[in-house]
């Protein structure tokens, strides 16, 4: 950064600064002159604004922390007196707690355009990558920050999350332990909950340093995703992007503000506002809106993963790296594959219905199938909710090498659009998924005898003597949709889209003719407007 | 760097050794050097003193339960009935999710003592009062995600993998305990 020849500047104070140091260079370059494609639409403004939410979240909370005390028994009360004794701590506490939802809604919106634009594409995977590091930086600040106040969400949320750690074998239980410091989440949880909350967000903003540096190396993409071929194509960043970003930020600001000022505890959940008591757990225990999708992820997975299962998804792994994601196979022959498609396909499919199925048995006997229950299955459904849950996010990293199509932009692969907007859909409905019980019934109906179905209907609340009953007569079918299975099936279809969908689309979508350069499409454009 | 000549031959050089010990021992000392600070989040001393509890019996009526806390989770204290005793017998201990009969579970039939924490996610289960849900075995349920407890606190429905945690304990006499 910055030695080598330099243009001097005509102030006498930025002159004496900039030959010692040439930040005001840098700032120039980076930002004044830093050619930008000019194609940009309004998405390209999110970054921007993330930007803004974490300094306004860094700004805040350092104030917030001046007022706080970070002991159970003071926790709640000292944040309640934040809101009514000091003064305009309402405004700063309203501006912290809403600005965590609207840093989360600028940064989804801005993962949304990378994936459409296919910003994560080469030369722009680093960039991308330290994208996800951001997220994931993000999302543990978020959820510490959520426990500080110390209402009974805050204490279960801690609770569920911490003992997700538990599912590792092995050091699983020592890991939870040393993320308590105690036995349960209690006092030495949130002490060490605070401190984290406080470095987090400098971390965030090193590792946004190094994003917007990369940025900086490759440029920035652009919606038709094309590559700048010259100064016809670009703007220089000030004033145009300076001029665009301010504004979309005002308006970004203006939504952010009547959360702020109007609807304050509209995003949050009202059990948080009871203090927190080891005692009582609350009946449904949601996280905070942002980490809804995920939650529905974990809790989708009620099944264990059996051998059959894993050997089956193993050799179809094999199957799509070797004929879908290398283009010319390399090592197999085509009965080789034919025979790894059919086989991983078949085991896949029957380890996957024995798992849901725990009651089947091999045909003609009572004897379990073997080697499907919990004990002899690699991984438990605990274990397997957790690892689906990381694993999500983990694909994102991956990102880059699922989808190697040369074409970026989703303006020019039909194919892709149509997919990656069924995915934001599925990420929605996942989201809905996480808000409901897991046992919500949507739909359901009894086959069979009518008693017994009356039986099944309405013993649930009569306990054990229902219960009874009902496995004497004999048994009716019942087919039923529930929330879990609303959540396996997009969970299901989350996860096709990574593995599946995006290899076989980079082999085989066309993909329509792409401009000449940015310069020519916008004149283009602009001719067909004037038209 | 580049390196002599005749040292490129060789490929590997005394340089190249040093510098690999010289970073092997390097990083055992950066280990050394982080463990007191991730050991400073283990539990301390004086939460782990607070790890023995006393607890008098004599005030709890067959049939009532009580709660009280140890290690900062609540435990379960039940004087159970006759019929409650006999229930948690009579089951078959093969057809369980986590195999334990009840007497390995318990010191004295009439008295349980589990750790009120549900296996599954950390809720606590509902049941210790009369009027609660005490699910599908007449003992405890939990809420979060539907787990049955029965008169042992054993699991018997939904997706906790283990029975209730029984904490270590021991009569000190006829109507006291001691939990840890």
């Amino acid at each position: 950064m910055g030695s080598g020849p330099r243009e001097e500047f005509d102030n006498p104070v930025v002159e004496w600064i900039d030959s010692r140091m040439p930040i005001f260079t840098m700032l120039q370059k980076e930002y004044g002159v830093f050619p930008t494609p000019k194609n940009f639409n309004w998405f390209w403004n999110f970054g921007a604004i993330a930007m803004f939410m974490l300094m306004t979240m860094i700004v805040t909370g350092i104030f917030l922390a001046m007022h706080y005390t970070a002991n159970t028994e003071l926790a709640f009360d000292s944040v309640e007196r934040i809101t009514r004794d000091v003064n305009g701590g309402w405004l700063l506490r309203n501006i912290h707690m809403n600005g965590a939802s609207f840093f989360f809604i600028a940064v989804y919106i801005h993962i949304f355009r990378g994936m459409y634009y296919g910003s994560y594409k080469r030369p722009r995977e680093l960039l991308w990558i330290l994208g996800v590091v951001i997220f994931l930086l993000m999302m543990a600040t978020a959820f510490i920050g959520y426990v500080l106040p110390w209402g009974q969400m805050s204490l279960w949320g801690a609770t569920v999350i911490t003992n997700l750690f538990s599912a590792i074998p092995f050091v699983g239980e020592d890991i939870r332990t040393l993320l308590w410091g105690g036995f349960a989440v209690d006092n030495p949880t949130l002490t060490r909950f605070f401190a984290l909350h406080y470095l987090l967000p400098f971390v965030i903003f090193a590792v946004v340093f190094l994003h917007v540096w990369a940025l900086h190396v490759t440029g920035s993409n652009n919606p038709l995703g094309i590559d700048v071929k010259g100064p016809q194509d670009t703007l220089p960043f000030n004033p145009y992007y300076t001029m665009k970003d301010i504004f979309g930020l005002i308006l970004f600001i203006i939504v952010y503000a009547f959360f702020v000022f109007y609807a304050p505890d509209s995003l949050g959940h009202p059990d948080n506002y009871t203090p927190a008591n080891p005692l009582v757990t609350p009946p449904h225990i949601v996280p905070e809106w942002y980490f809804l999708p995920f939650y529905a992820i974990l809790r989708a997975i009620t099944f264990n993963f059996n051998i059959y299962m894993l050997a089956g998804v193993a050799l179809l792994a094999v199957f799509m790296v070797e004929f879908i994601w290398r283009h010319s196979p390399k090592y197999l022959g085509k009965s080789a594959g034919i025979a790894l498609l059919v086989i991983g396909g078949a085991l896949a499919l029957f380890g996957l219905l024995a798992g849901f199925n725990q009651h089947w048995t091999i045909p003609f006997t009572d004897m379990p199938i073997p080697l499907t229950s919990a004990e002899t299955s690699p991984i438990s459904a605990k274990l397997g909710g957790v690892l689906a849950m990381f694993g999500s996010i983990g694909l994102l990293v991956i990102l880059p090498w699922l989808d190697n199509h040369p074409i970026r932009s989703a303006r020019f692969r039909p194919l892709f659009r149509i997919f990656v907007i069924v995915f934001t859909f599925s990420v929605f409905v996942l989201g809905y998924a996480g808000s409901q019980p897991a046992d919500r019934v949507y739909w359901s109906t009894c086959i069979g005898d009518a008693q017994a179905c009356e039986v099944l209907a309405h013993g649930a609340g009569h306990g054990a003597a229902a219960h009874h009953e009902a496995d004497a007569g004999a048994e009716p079918l019942v087919l039923k949709f529930d929330n879990t299975m609303l959540a396996q099936a997009f969970t299901g279809v989350y996860f096709l889209f990574f593995l599946i969908i995006l290899p076989l689309l980079s082999r085989f979508e066309k993909g329509r003719e792409l401009p000449t350069s940015i310069h020519e499409a916008v004149l283009a454009k602009k001719q067909k407007a004037g038209a | 760097m580049s390196a002599p000549k005749e040292t490129e031959q060789h490929g590997e050089t005394r340089r190249d050794f040093m510098a690999i010990l010289a970073g092997a021992f390097g990083a055992i000392g950066g280990a050394f050097a982080v463990w007191p600070m991730i050991n400073s989040l283990n539990p301390a001393k004086d939460t782990l003193a607070l790890s023995t509890i006393e607890v008098d019996l004599s005030q709890i009526q067959k049939g009532q339960s009580k709660t009280v806390m140890w290690q900062g989770k609540p435990v379960f204290i039940r004087h159970r009935t006759e019929e409650e005793i006999t229930e948690a017998r009579e089951v078959d201990v093969q057809s369980l999710t986590d195999k334990q009969s009840d007497e390995d579970r318990v010191q004295k039939p009439e008295w349980l003592v589990a750790v009120g924490v549900c296996t599954h996610l950390g809720c606590i289960p509902q049941g210790q009062k009369q009027t609660d849900n005490h699910g599908d075995y007449d003992g405890w349920f939990c809420p979060c995600h539907g787990s049955h407890y029965d008169t042992s606190g054993r699991i018997r429905k939904g997706p906790a993998p283990k029975n209730l945690a029984v904490p270590p304990y021991e009569f000190l006499n006829d109507t006291t305990i001691k939990i840890g």
